[in-house]
Parts: structure tokens; sequence; C-alpha cells
């Protein structure tokens, strides 16, 4: 196989999340959708790095790997200490940087 | 022997500085009023003395001493220095500033013996700078030099108008001396700005040679002259300039007599007289200064006929005397306009003094509440005759031969125009003199109630002012009652009107008979025609004959002869409105314009940085709206960036 | 005097007594007075060492001092001064050596006050002394904005009534309070600085030679084009804080807010930084510019000289007309400059001085008459001058001086700034400044007579009025006899500062239609 189907199959994914982030009101799926888009990222190093045969796709694989991790952790305990304070997670309550 | 000269007029100008300084810098010394006073007079006295000696040596001494001190140092030179330039003329107005000075202040310990000792002080120590500024300006080797002395001068006659500040017309009369004579200052520092620029130089000696060797440029210098001369009227009180100097009567007597009468009005003269060489070269304004100085004349003694105030007469008569100088100085003769300066100066300090000494014994300056005081102050109303018929230019007496020398000058350069009008002031002089003396030496002493009357009128004598000071009941009305016992004031007010009332006598006699140094002095004015002087002397006579048969035979009913004149006399009463128009130019247009800008300033041009401020602020507000705060609008903006971005690329690059 | 560091000792004196100040002397009232007083002493005796001690015969800059800061874009700390420098440094000791006193009855939270204040001092210092933009530049910050902090904390507020087509928006900024004189003040300053950094760095990366050091500037022949642009941006930086028309509004409210210390030092010291920014680096660098510029500097100082007194003789409150005589006063020193020959010049860096001083004295006493009487408002108060003598003579001193009455400063100023504008290339220059002297003896004598030399108030509130007491006296004092003696013998600062302006003057190219006998 070639590097185009996992280009596509990286697009596609990579949609997806940005799909879920822009259409999701809950902020544990506006999450998620980020963890796709990242994923995405992370099928393209991972194609271009067996496409050029250079290993430093697959560091950066781990690199992103563990930053979403991180992320997703953060990320999440955001989410409940905003669910303590505020008893929602629904994103369009949570404006507390509207101008 | 020369250096000599130079230093006597060094120390009679410093002796006055050094008094002042004391008085200012040793505030306790100055709160005891008494001995600061006896200091100050002290000074003043030495500086007479060495000022007579200075002019003894100068005036047979054959150069002028010249010593300076670098003062004001510019790209590498000296562009003013301080010092003093001693020649005939310098040592001689340094003995009439000085003498009229000494006077004063020993005078002054007799007259002001009410004042509380720290106001006493206060005024001694204006008097000593009064008479260092003053001094300063004789001497002046430069015109920066006299231009500094002329607003300190100017200073001290605010300062001493103002001396009685409580009282609002006197603390209005200052400010309104102050303002006049600054405007007319104003140009006179134009004049010499430009005068620097033409000639390089403010040094008087240095401009004479100049001019005399031809080489200041002629082009622009009558604008120059112009600008020197109308300092001149803001300080000698010329038309339209000298609706102050009445006003300034506010000040205590002796003030009126020595810087209003005798001294700072006529440093306008002086200046003239100083520079006489420069406006040569300037007829036009030559002609400007006799047709205005005549004009002067004439209306100041118009408004003083018609004038109740003693001391008022006497103002209006000084600024006619001024008008007088200035138009023998238009006419170029300015040795004329010089030697009336320095008789005017001798018998109008007495008559100012002897007025003090009335003022001081009535209690009032209205002429109403005086009457046969010649019976009850004999002494006083001796000098004070002496004094009237030396200002009315009669033989033997002080102002003769420098009248009729003004008349001849006038006469001799075909000002036939301002020679009537001089001729006509010198009826109406000896009119208004002898009204006053008739109305307060002779006839019916005043009534009582009119006296008590008057008392709280305008015009205000010193123990009054303290009434005012002190918020008590004005005590005035107890003291008048004792108008019928008026009596000869103290030694320390009559000694200096004796002394003076010998000096006009002395030097009336002298010049006369061609005496002394006055037989020189005639030589000039020898083109004068020989009917002149009958003719002048006969006009006086005749005012003298008019008044006494007005206000003492009552043969020509007063009232009558008001009414002959009645419109002159009722302008005369408003003055002839010219108050009036600086009036309004005060509060209209100055003050007007003031509020206008300042309206403008707050309201439009600050309003317009407010109202970019305000925009400012809202454009914020309108802008916040885009901060939603959902993280998928944030999202759209971040695609609709990268969209832009790439079209750019696309489109432009 | 060799090996001293005089500048530095000068600059920092007061920085560090503001630490100790902040650090040492908490709750502690009088060590905080004292501590800023030693602060202020000790830069005085330095000034005065400095400006008796500078060889006027070597003219020139002196006294230097170097320290590389950053080698590789060429900031040095780079100390050096002039006659002209000398003379403000001596001014700005002796206004905050006055200031320390005057504000010493300073009561809500006396050593944040005292430790901005001498904070402030040190940026001024630093401008002064200092030869490398960079530096210059960061102490021209340093001076200006802890002033937003004196102002909009121990200032106070006035009322002004919004009117007029601007009088909506007037309303919604808050015109007359000490917030919006603070804010107002502080970001006119800053929209100044923008100006001025970049002219700093146009210069800086015109001349490629990698130095901020004005000397080396100096030496660079600039383009005229850039010449003209950068000049015009120093003009408006500087000229901002200099008071010039119409960007003038921040200092009648901001001086009308401040307190009495602090309105001293911003009127009479800051606002010269203003005009000696103009001269020294928008003279001394750029020839050419000054040369196109001359025009445009001289008329608007005209319009401020008569303007500025116009508006003050409009004002009611005592503070205003005081800051609006500063808008008309500073316009002699932008008068002076642009006259461009060394009599003018002269006058306008010994107006620098007069001014500083007088403005100094009036702000001073303005304040112990607001802190005696408790008002502002000229027309309530009438016939102190028999309750304070002191207060009273002080003020018509600085008033005279004001109205550059011979004998004071003011007047020499005055006098060499006619004399330079007459013999410049636009002698009717002459005419607005002689009209702006006439305009403040109308407005200075009527302020005078009104509050001290008139008959007494009837209101009872003004009945037993003070004079001035203890501290106060040595801040009336000291500048009162400056005044009068640097009036009285001028030749003890016009050689000092000629030493500086006529080789300055000697660098601007010649000007058709001056009087050469001046212009050397």
């Amino acid at each position: 196989m070639g590097l185009e189907p996992y280009l596509f199959l990286s697009a596609t994914v990579f949609c997806i999340g940005l799909f879920g982030v822009m259409t999701r009101r809950n902020t544990i799926g506006i999450l998620l959708g980020i963890e796709l888009m990242m994923n995405a990222v992370n099928i393209n190093l991972v194609a271009f790095a067996r496409y050029t045969a250079m290993a430093a796709g697959f560091v950066f694989t781990v690199f992103t790997i563990c930053i979403t991790v991180t992320e997703a952790a953060l990320g999440l305990a955001i989410v409940i200490l905003l669910f303590r304070v505020r008893r929602t997670v629904m994103a369009d309550h949570l404006d507390l940087l509207k101008g | 022997m020369m250096a000599n000269s130079g230093a006597l007029a060094l120390i009679a100008w410093l002796l006055p500085i050094f008094s002042f300084l004391v008085l200012a810098i040793v505030f306790p010394f100055r709160r005891l009023g008494r001995p600061a006073a006896w200091f100050s007079t002290l000074c003043a006295a030495g500086a007479f003395a060495s000022a007579v000696l200075a002019w003894r040596i100068q005036s047979v001494a054959a150069h002028p001493v010249h010593l300076v001190w670098p003062w004001l140092p510019t790209a590498g030179k000296t562009i003013a220095d301080v010092g003093v330039l001693v020649d005939a003329q310098s040592t001689i107005m340094l003995c009439l500033v000085s003498l009229v000075a000494f006077l004063v202040q020993f005078y002054s310990v007799g007259y002001l013996h009410d004042e509380p000792a720290p106001a006493l002080g206060r005024y001694y120590a204006y008097q000593s700078l009064f008479a260092f500024s003053m001094m300063g300006l004789a001497l002046a080797p430069n015109l920066l030099q006299l231009f500094m002395c002329w607003e300190l001068v100017g200073l001290c006659s605010y300062l001493l108008i103002g001396f009685w500040y409580q009282r609002p017309s006197a603390a209005r009369a200052a400010v309104k001396a102050f303002w006049i004579t600054k405007a007319g200052d104003v140009g006179m520092l134009v004049g010499i700005v430009m005068l620097y620029r033409l000639a390089g130089t403010f040094d008087i000696t240095e401009l004479h040679s100049m001019a005399a060797s031809n080489a200041l440029p002629l082009a622009g210098l009558s604008i120059i002259t112009f600008c020197l001369y109308l300092g001149a009227m803001g300080k000698s009180a010329q038309f339209p300039f000298h609706v102050w100097l009445p006003d300034a009567m506010e000040g205590p007597t002796p003030v009126s007599a020595l810087i209003h009468a005798a001294t700072m009005v006529t440093a306008g003269v002086y200046l003239l007289v100083r520079t006489d060489w420069l406006f040569a070269l300037t007829p036009n304004v030559l002609l400007i200064v006799a047709w205005i100085g005549a004009f002067t004349a004439l209306l100041a003694a118009v408004l003083a006929c018609v004038q109740d105030d003693i001391k008022r007469v006497l103002a209006y008569s000084t600024v006619s005397q001024l008008g007088y100088m200035m138009t023998a100085i238009g006419a170029g003769v300015a040795s004329a306009g010089f030697l009336h300066l320095l008789t005017h100066g001798l018998f109008k300090a007495l008559l100012f003094l002897g007025a003090g000494a009335v003022i001081h014994a009535v209690g009032s300056n209205d002429l109403p509440n005086m009457g046969g005081l010649a019976r009850r102050m004999p002494q006083t109303a001796l000098v004070f005759i002496i004094g009237t018929l030396s200002l009315a230019g009669i033989p033997i007496f002080g102002g003769y031969v420098s009248k009729e020398e003004i008349l001849g000058a006038v006469w001799g350069a075909h000002l036939t125009g301002p020679f009537l009008l001089l001729m006509l002031v010198a009826g109406l002089t000896a009119f208004y003199m002898f009204r006053v003396v008739f109305l307060a030496f002779f006839g019916t002493p005043a009534r009582v109630a009119a006296v008590a009357h008057a008392g709280a009128g305008h015009t205000t004598p010193p123990r009054v002012a303290h009434a005012a000071l002190h918020n008590e009941a004005v005590v005035e009305g107890a003291h008048v009652n004792e108008t019928p016992h008026a009596h000869e004031p103290p030694a320390t007010m009559l000694l200096p009107l004796w002394v003076l009332a010998v000096g006009t006598m002395v030097v009336g006699v002298m010049s006369t008979f061609h005496l002394g140094g006055f037989a020189a002095a005639e030589a000039a004015g020898e083109t004068a025609p020989g009917w002149l002087t009958p003719t002048a002397v006969g006009v006086a006579l005749a005012g003298i004959a008019l008044a006494w048969a007005t206000y003492q035979m009552r043969a020509v009913n007063p009232e009558s002869l008001a009414n002959a004149f009645g419109p002159i006399r009722s302008a005369a009463l408003r003055k002839f409105w010219i108050d009036d128009i600086f009036e309004g130019i005060y509060s209209f247009v100055l003050l007007g314009f003031s509020r206008i800008v300042g309206w403008i300033d707050r309201y439009l041009v600050d309003g317009v940085l407010n109202l970019l401020s305000d925009w400012t602020v809202q454009a914020g507000d309108e802008l916040r709206g885009i901060q939603t705060g959902k993280p998928q609008d944030y999202v759209y903006g971040i695609g609709a960036g990268v969209l832009v971005l790439i079209l750019l690329m696309r489109l432009v690059f | 005097m060799n090996g001293i560091p005089l500048l530095s000792i000068m600059t920092w004196a007061p920085f560090v007594s503001a630490i100790i100040i902040m650090f040492c002397a908490r709750h502690r009232p009088l060590l905080v007075r004292l501590t800023a007083l030693a602060g202020a002493s000790v830069s005085l005796v330095a000034s005065l060492i400095v400006y008796v001690a500078y060889d006027k015969t070597m003219a020139g800059f002196q006294f230097h001092e170097q320290l590389a800061l950053v080698p590789s874009l060429g900031i040095n700390y780079l100390l050096a001064i002039d006659g002209m420098s000398a003379l403000l440094a001596l001014l700005t000791s002796i206004i905050i050596f006055a200031g320390v006193f005057a504000s010493w009855t300073v009561k809500e939270r006396g050593q944040e006050f005292y430790a901005l204040l001498l904070l402030l001092v040190t940026g001024v210092y630093g401008v002064f002394v200092s030869l490398d933009l960079f530096v210059f530049f960061l102490f021209y910050e340093i001076a200006v904005l802890p002033m937003y902090l004196l102002i909009g904390i121990w200032g106070s507020s006035g009322f002004v009534k919004p009117q007029g087509i601007f009088g909506k928006a007037m309303g919604r900024t808050g015109v007359g309070t000490k917030e919006y004189a603070a804010m107002k003040l502080t970001l006119y300053l800053l929209f100044g600085s923008a100006f001025i950094l970049v002219g700093i760095l146009a210069l800086y990366a015109e001349a490629g030679s990698h130095s901020f050091s004005i000397i080396a500037l100096q030496q660079v022949q600039f383009d005229p084009t850039v010449q003209k642009w950068v000049f015009l941006a120093f003009y408006i930086g500087f000229g901002i804080l200099a008071g010039i028309w119409p960007l003038h509004t921040w200092s009648p409210d901001g001086h009308a807010s401040a307190p009495t210390a602090v309105s001293m030092l911003h009127a009479g010291v800051l606002m010269k930084l203003g005009a000696y920014g103009v001269v020294r680096l928008g003279m001394g660098m750029l020839p050419d510019g000054m040369a196109y510029w001359a025009f445009l500097v001289g008329t608007i100082a005209c319009i401020n000289i008569v303007y500025g007194a116009l508006s003050a003789m409009a004002q009611t409150d005592l503070k205003y007309v005081i800051a609006y005589s500063s808008v008309s006063h500073m316009g002699v020193v932008m008068l002076g400059a642009a006259t461009m020959n060394v009599v003018g010049l002269n006058g306008a860096v010994f107006q620098m001085f007069a001014h500083g001083i007088m403005t100094g004295l009036f702000f001073a006493l303005v304040g112990l008459v607001y802190e005696k009487a408790h008002s502002r408002a000229i027309f309530s108060m009438g016939g102190f001058g028999t309750m304070m003598p002191g207060i009273a003579t002080a003020f018509t001193i600085a008033g005279l001086s004001s109205l550059g009455l011979p004998a004071t400063a003011g007047f020499i100023a005055e006098f060499m700034t006619f004399l330079g504008a007459w013999s410049s290339a636009h002698p009717w220059w002459l005419f607005p400044g002689v009209i702006g002297a006439f305009l403040t003896a109308v407005y200075v004598l009527r302020v005078t007579k009104q509050i001290f030399w008139s008959t007494q108030s009837p209101d009872p509130h003004f009945a037993h009025l003070p004079d001035a007491q203890g501290p106060e006296w040595a801040a009336l004092g000291i500048l009162t006899a400056t005044l009068v003696i640097f009036g009285v013998a001028p030749w003890i600062a016009v050689g000092t500062i000629d030493t500086a302006t006529t080789p300055l003057i000697a660098t601007l190219p010649k000007v058709a239609g001056a009087s050469l006998g001046l212009l050397r």
C-alpha cells in the first residue's frame, strides 16, 4: 500500500475529531474530539516515518502520545473541577470568558 | 578725583539697598518699626550726602565716569553690564532723588506715627528699595539696567500704592498702576530689544557715539524710539496712559510726593532726556511726543480744575507738568524739560508734603472740608503758597525759569499748536492751584458736620486705615471734630517742608537772576521772543486773579463759572470716560477673551481628547462581543483566519 | 573630585533612600522623612559640587562615567554632564529638597509616597546626566511612570462641569477626578514615549554604528529626510511632556490633581525633561531637522505663551491658574529653543531653571494655602496677606518672577528669549512673547490681589489662618532665595549654560534672515 490511504484515514479521523469539537456541547465530548485529532496526527507521523524510513517520526509519535495522555488527564481534571464549581459540563454554560 | 565721583555715586546707590537688605532679611529689626525707620532714613541721608559730593565733583569734571561690571555673559561676550555712568545729568538727578527720598523718609516718621510697627518697617523697606531703584535708573550706564530699575521703581510704586491693601480702592489702584505702566514697559522692552539688534549694544555711551557718528541705521529707528516713548508714556502718565496716576493717590501722601510727583513719574522724561540724541534722529516721533505732551498737559489741567480731592488736584497737576516736560523734549530742547523736571521735583514734593500736613491735620482729603487753615497752620500755608507760586510760574519762584524755557523752546521749534495749548495750561494751572489755596487755607473754616460726613468717603488718612484694619468702628469722627483746632504738624514733618521751600526759593532766585550754573542754561533759551515772558506771567496772573475772584472774593459765583463750561465740566467729572474705556478693555476685551479661550481649551481642545478616549472605550465595548467564551466560536475563528491567510497567499503573493 | 562617581551618587542617592524607606522605615513617619531628606541632601550636595566644579573654560561634557551594559548592542551606562544639564540637575536637587519639606504633612501611606517620589527623582536625574540613549529612555520612563500612582493615590479631585459639543464624552470620561487626571497624564506621556522610542531606534538603525551614545550619534551626518521625521517624532514625544499646544491638556488636570510635592516636581522639573529632550536630542543630533521645523516649533511656542496666559486668566481654581501659567511659560522655553541662536537658547535654558523654581514655589504655596484654608477657589478667598504674611510675600515674589520682573530669574530668561526671538529668522515671535508677559502680569496680580492683598474675606472659615510653619519655611525660603539670587546675579547660571549652548548652536545650519550679531 502506498502513502495515500494512510493520509486519507488520518484526514478522515481529523475531520471527525474536528466535527466533534465543533458540534459537541459537552466538554468531555470536545476533549474526545481533540484526542481524535491528535490521533490523526499520530497516524500521519507514523505513516510518514515508515514512508521516509526515518526514526524521527516514531519518536515524535511517542512524545505526542505522552502529551495526549497528560492532556487528557489534565483536561478531565479541569472538567471535574468545573463540574464541582458550576454543576455543569456543558460548554455553552461555561462562558466565563465572554467579553 | 574722577574715580572719587564714581565711588561716591556708587555709595549713594548702594546705601539704600543695604538698608533694604537689612530690613528685608533681619525681620525682627524690621518689625521694631521706629528704629528701622530711622535706620533707613539715616541711609538715605548718607546717600544724599554722597550724591551731593559726587555732583560737586562731576559738575566741574570734563569726562563722565563709567564704572561697570559684566553682568550677563552670552556667546562668550558680555551683552550687558551693571554699574554707574556718572555725569552732570545723572548726578544732579541723583541729588534730586536722594534729597526727596531722604526728606520723605524723614517726614514719614511723623506722618505715619500711628502705623503699627511691622507695617512701618515694611514701609521703610519699600522706601529703601525705591531709593535704590530710582538711583540705579538715574545712574544706569546702559538701557538694560535702566529698564530693570525702571521696572523695579514700578514694583515699589505698586507696593507703596497698595500699602494699605485692606482698602479695596488702594488694592485696585496698585494693580491698575502696575498694569498700565507695564503695558508701556512692554513697549519699551520691545524697543530695547530692537535697538540691540540694530546697534549691538545697550550701552548709552556707545549708542551716543554711534548716533553722533551716524553709525546707526535709520531704517526702523522711528519704531524703536516710539517703543521707547511708549515706556515713557506709561511711566510719565502721558495720555492715554495717565489714568493710573490720580488713582495712585491711594497710597500714603509721602509716597505720592516721592514716587508719584518728584521722581518715579519723571523717569519717562529722564529716559527721553538721556536718549535725546537718539530721538533727534527721528523727528517724526518727536512731533508725536510734543503733541501728546501738550495735549496731556491740557487734559490734565482741565481735569484738575474739577477735582475736590486735594491730592487728586496735585496728581493731575503732576500729569499736566509732565506733559510740559514732554513737550519741551518733543520740541528738541531736552535740557529745558530736564530743568523743569528738577524744579518740578522740588516744588511738587513740597506741595504734596504740604498737602500731607493739611490732610494730617484735617483728617480728610476733600477741599470742602478745609478752609481757613492759614490761621491754624501758618507755616504750612506759607510753604504751600511758595510751592503754588512756583508751579504757577511766577518770577523768582522755582518753576518760573524752567517753564519759560519750555515755552520758549516750543515756540522756537515752530510748534504753534502745542505752544498755544501750553499757554492755556499755564493759565489753568494758576487757576486750579490757587483754587486749592483759597479753598484750603483761606475763606471760612469748614463745617464740622460736613467733615464728619466726608470721613466715610473714598479717601482715607492713615488713622482711618488703622481703624478699618482693626475692624473697629471708624473713629474718624472724633478726630475730625477737632478740625477747627487743626494745628501745625510736628517738627519731623515741618522740617522737610522748609527744606524744600528754601530749596525751591534758592533755585527760583538763582535762575531768575541767572546766577551760578543757570547762566549757562539760559544761553540755550535765547531764541525766545521778548513778548513771551510777560505773556506767560500775565496768563498765570490772570488765572490767579480768576481763582481769587471766584473762591476768595466770591465775586464770581463758582456755580455760574461751572455752568459756563457745562459740557466740559460734566465730561471732566467723568474723567472724559478714559478710565471707563480702560475698565471696559479690561473687563470685556481681556477677561472676555480669556473666558472664551479658557472655554475653548476646556471644552474643545480637551474635548477632542475626551472624545477620542470615549470612542476608544466605546469601541472596546463593541468589540468585546467577539469574545463569546464558547470554544466552538474560537475554532470557527481559527478556521476563518486560516482561510483568509490562504486566500491572501493565493491572491496577493 | 577625581574617581568619585559624583553623577552616580547624585542619581542613585534618592533611589537608595527610597529602598531604605520601603524596607527599614515602616510605620515610622519621622524616619521616613529624615531618610528622604538625607537622600535629597546627598543629591543636592553632589549636584552643587558638580555645578561649582564644572570647568567652564573647558566646556563640553565632563564628569564622565562609563560601564558597559550590553556590549553587543552598544548599550552603555554612560553618564556625563555639560553646562545645561548641570544647571538642570541643580534645579532638580533644589526642587526635590524643597519638595521633601513641602510634603512633610502627608499623612496617608507616607513611606510609599516618599519612596515613589524619590524613585521618580532618580529617573529625572538619570535623564539629565545620561548620554546613552537607551539608558536615557529607561530613566525617562522611570521619571514618568510613578506619577500615575502618586496622583492616583495621593491626589485630590476637583470638579469640572461637562458642557459643549463634547460634553457627553467628557461626562463619561470622568473629567476632574484624580483618577482621570492620573490616567490622562500617564497615557499622554506614554503616547509621547512611543514617539521617542521610535525616534531613538530610527537613529540607532540609521547610524548603523551599534552605539546609543549621544556623543557618537552627534558625529553622524544623518540624511536630511531622516532628520526631518525623527525630529518631528522627538518634538511630539518630548513636546507632550513640555506641554506644547494642543497636546498640553494633561498638564492643567494633572497638576491640579497632584499632591503638592508632585506638582512641584512635575511642573518644576518633569516638564523641563521634555524641553531638555527637544534641545539635547532634537537640536543636538538633528540640526537640519531643527532648522526645518524651527518655524513650527516657534509658532506653536507663541501660541502656547498667549493661549496659556489667557487660559490661566479664565480659571477660578488657584491650582489651575498656576498649571496654565506653566503651559504659558514652557512656551517661552520652546520659543527660545526655536530661535536657534545663542541668546535665545540661553534664555530657553535659563527659563527652564527659572520656571522650575518659580512654579515649584507656586505649587508649594498653593499647597500651603489649601492646607490652611481648605480652598482653592480664588474668588472666595481674600485678604490672607494679614494672616499669612510669609506665604503672601513668597507668592508675590513668585508672581513677580512669573511676569518677568527684573531682579528675579524670570526676567533674565524672558529677556534673553525675546532678544533671541527678535534676532531669529522670524522676528515677529517677539510680539506674542511680550504680550504673554503682559497677560501674565494681569492674571498673576489679579490672583495675588484677590487672595492676599485685599480686604478680608467675610467667610468665617478664613478668619484665623496660620502662616507657614516649621519645615514649610525651609521650602519657601530656599525657593524664594534662589529665584532672587539668580535674578540678581544671572552670570552664575548664564556663564555655565553658555558653555553648552554655544557649541550646540554652532552645529546648526545658518538661517536666512537672522541677525548674525548673535548667531556666531
